[in-house]
């Protein structure tokens, strides 16, 4: 068959040499590799005692993020809904009455917010959609359940909770909001 | 007498199991056998240990990707593409990104090129490890295997960086990347240069020119080149066989044509030739992400479409006409042309290609995804053929049908 470019060059026709006629240089060789490896330095850590350090926009559980006066964030637009390829996330919307203005920043929230856990794919997509700063991924893993009703994840679990709030300033897609 | 023999048991396996002496026996290889390192169903007629003719199945892990983008909007289907050839995810992400950019006929700035070619090469390294490490466990020696799986830990930490994932990595967006390089990232990307060339010598040295490791895998399930361009091989595997067509090289995208690197090729097609093949490409992806990295030009992370790509975050929250143009793209309701377009990329495992019919909506009319793996499956029963049964697992593995792509 002729050549299609003229950057190609056969890399396994080399004979064998006489050492490696010899089986047991290759046997050795390899052993002497293995028994080096035993003295090395481990590259296992030893989970769940010490935990690897997830890059800083690792894409992991949800969190519903409040505003620095505690308030939720989430409008109920919908648009991470929308923008989810697997379709995991539900929400129903509430106007904000009277007397709530500590509880919700925007005029309309989510009355009620779930996400599938067994369905979401963790792409990103929602919190890149949010234009409230209210969805992000966190780099925190979503825990193993035993039924799949655990794994729908409400208000309950989703929203941050205010005496232990999340940091995602060093996630990419947080800008400065301008108070109006 | 025994072509005929062998010919009479392919067309009716019934008659002949009681025609000829009642040795031969039907054996299912899969579907979840534990050396076939994937969903995958092959049933053999096998006397003794040789396989007489195989029948091969596919579609166990079907998931209608193609039907799925028909509903999914344009940024939506770069998570399926996660899921073809999940080794090598980011090669899948940036083929579908560059084929809609060739739709929308976008001008891509030299800088996101380089970074793709730096993110596709190293994800090239970590499809071609995994390959030829399961080559080394198919063969008997796990020992390499545990070795290099370090160094792809690395690259999936460097993935992580830039993306936030490791496997199903969604990364890039249309018109770039999603994020610029972070000096993390450039932190233990040149590390990685450092350290992988030697974890990688050791890993040769182990097996490459081994005369156990050869004498197993010489002249098991070869393939000549004609056959292999009538199935319509591509990638390590044709290349294996001795054609030297490589995507980069023949109609180059992302700038490949500023690199320099050599296509390795194979003498018969046969197991060695593959692990051979994929040897010299890792170390020539090494060269290339080298002379990619260091030439790495001044400039945007991303292009400027305004149509396709979200505007900055700050500007979302704080400007009017930001946050139209944000939710417009989101929903996907950007004017996207009327057309057809087909783009290739030289994949982890072949020519991977993207077959886009847009009739200007939401959604792509219809998507089709040229899946190398798929092809290499047709030519399997043929190679396997008069081999023995260890072989077969040797001749799949080999050849890395990764069961992703195989069924999409
Ligand atoms: S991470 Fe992706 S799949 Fe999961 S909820 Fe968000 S958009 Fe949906
Ligand atoms: S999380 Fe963000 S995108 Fe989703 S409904 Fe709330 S404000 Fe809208």
């Amino acid at each position: 068959m002729q050549s299609l470019s003229n950057k190609s060059k056969v890399v396994s026709d080399k004979p064998m040499t006489f050492m490696e006629r010899l089986y047991l240089p290759a046997v050795f060789g390899g052993m002497w590799i293995t028994f080096k490896h035993l003295f090395k330095k481990h590259n296992t850590i030893k989970f769940p005692e010490k935990q690897r350090i997830f890059a800083p926009v690792y894409r992991g559980q949800h969190v519903l993020k409040r505003d620095e006066k505690g308030r939720e964030n989430c409008t109920a637009c919908g648009l991470c809904a929308v923008a989810c390829p697997a379709e995991a996330i539900t929400m129903t919307s509430a106007e904000r009455k009277k007397g709530e203005e500590h509880l919700y920043r925007e005029e309309k929230y989510a009355s009620m917010y779930e996400i599938n856990m067994l369905r979401c794919i963790f792409c990103g997509l929602c919190e890149e959609a949010c234009p409230k700063e209210a969805i992000f991924l966190t780099d925190r893993l979503v825990p193993t359940e035993f039924e799949r009703k655990d794994f729908i994840y409400g208000k309950d679990k989703l929203v941050e909770s205010k005496e232990n709030p999340i940091d995602i300033s060093l996630r990419q897609h947080t800008g400065k909001r301008t108070e109006k | 007498m025994n072509e005929l023999k062998q010919q009479k048991i392919s067309l009716n396996p019934e008659l002949s199991k009681e025609t000829i002496d009642g040795e031969i026996a039907t054996l299912n290889l899969g579907p979840t056998h534990p050396a076939t390192h994937g969903i995958f169903q092959n049933i053999l007629r096998v006397d003794g240990e040789k396989i007489l003719s195989s029948v091969q199945t596919v579609g166990y892990i079907h998931r209608a990707f193609e039907k799925l983008a028909e509903r999914r909007s344009y940024n939506q289907i770069t998570t399926i593409t996660d899921r073809l050839n999940y080794c090598s995810s980011p090669i899948n992400n940036m083929g579908w990104e560059m084929t809609v950019e060739k739709l929308i006929a976008a001008d891509i700035p030299k800088k996101v090129d380089y970074m793709r070619v730096i993110i596709m090469e190293l994800a090239r390294i970590a499809d071609h490890l995994i390959c030829n490490s399961v080559i080394g466990v198919d063969t008997g020696a796990l020992t390499g295997f545990t070795y290099v799986f370090q160094e792809r830990e690395k690259i999936y930490e460097l993935f992580e960086e830039v993306c936030g994932a490791r496997l199903t990595t969604n990364i890039g967006r249309i018109g770039g990347f999603e994020r610029d390089f972070s000096p993390t990232f450039h932190q233990k990307l040149k590390s990685f240069l450092k350290t992988f060339p030697k974890v990688f010598n050791e890993f040769d040295s182990l097996l490459s020119r081994n005369r156990i490791f050869m004498d197993r895998t010489k002249n098991t399930g070869p393939i000549s080149v004609e056959r292999a361009l009538d199935f319509g091989f591509t990638g390590p595997n044709l290349r294996a066989a001795g054609l030297d067509y490589d995507v980069r090289n023949m109609n180059p995208y992302s700038s490949y044509q500023d690199f320099d690197f050599i296509i390795p090729v194979g003498v018969q097609g046969d197991t060695y030739d593959r692990f051979m093949v994929r040897q010299e490409e890792i170390r020539q992806s090494l060269k290339i992400i080298e002379q990619a990295y260091s030439n790495i030009p001044e400039g945007n992370y991303h292009a400027d479409i305004p149509d396709f790509y979200l505007p900055n975050k700050e500007m979302v929250y704080n400007n009017m006409e930001a946050l139209i143009y944000h939710f417009k793209i989101v929903m996907g309701e950007t004017p996207v042309p009327v057309g057809e377009v087909y783009h290739s990329v030289e994949g982890g495992n072949g020519e991977l290609g993207f077959h886009l019919i847009s009739d200007g909506g939401r959604t792509p009319y219809r998507l089709q995804f040229r899946r190398p793996c798929f092809i290499y499956y047709q030519a399997y029963p043929e190679m396997i053929t008069g081999q023995s049964i260890s072989d077969a697992v040797l001749t799949l593995s080999s050849l890395n049908v990764i069961a992703g792509e195989l069924d999409a």
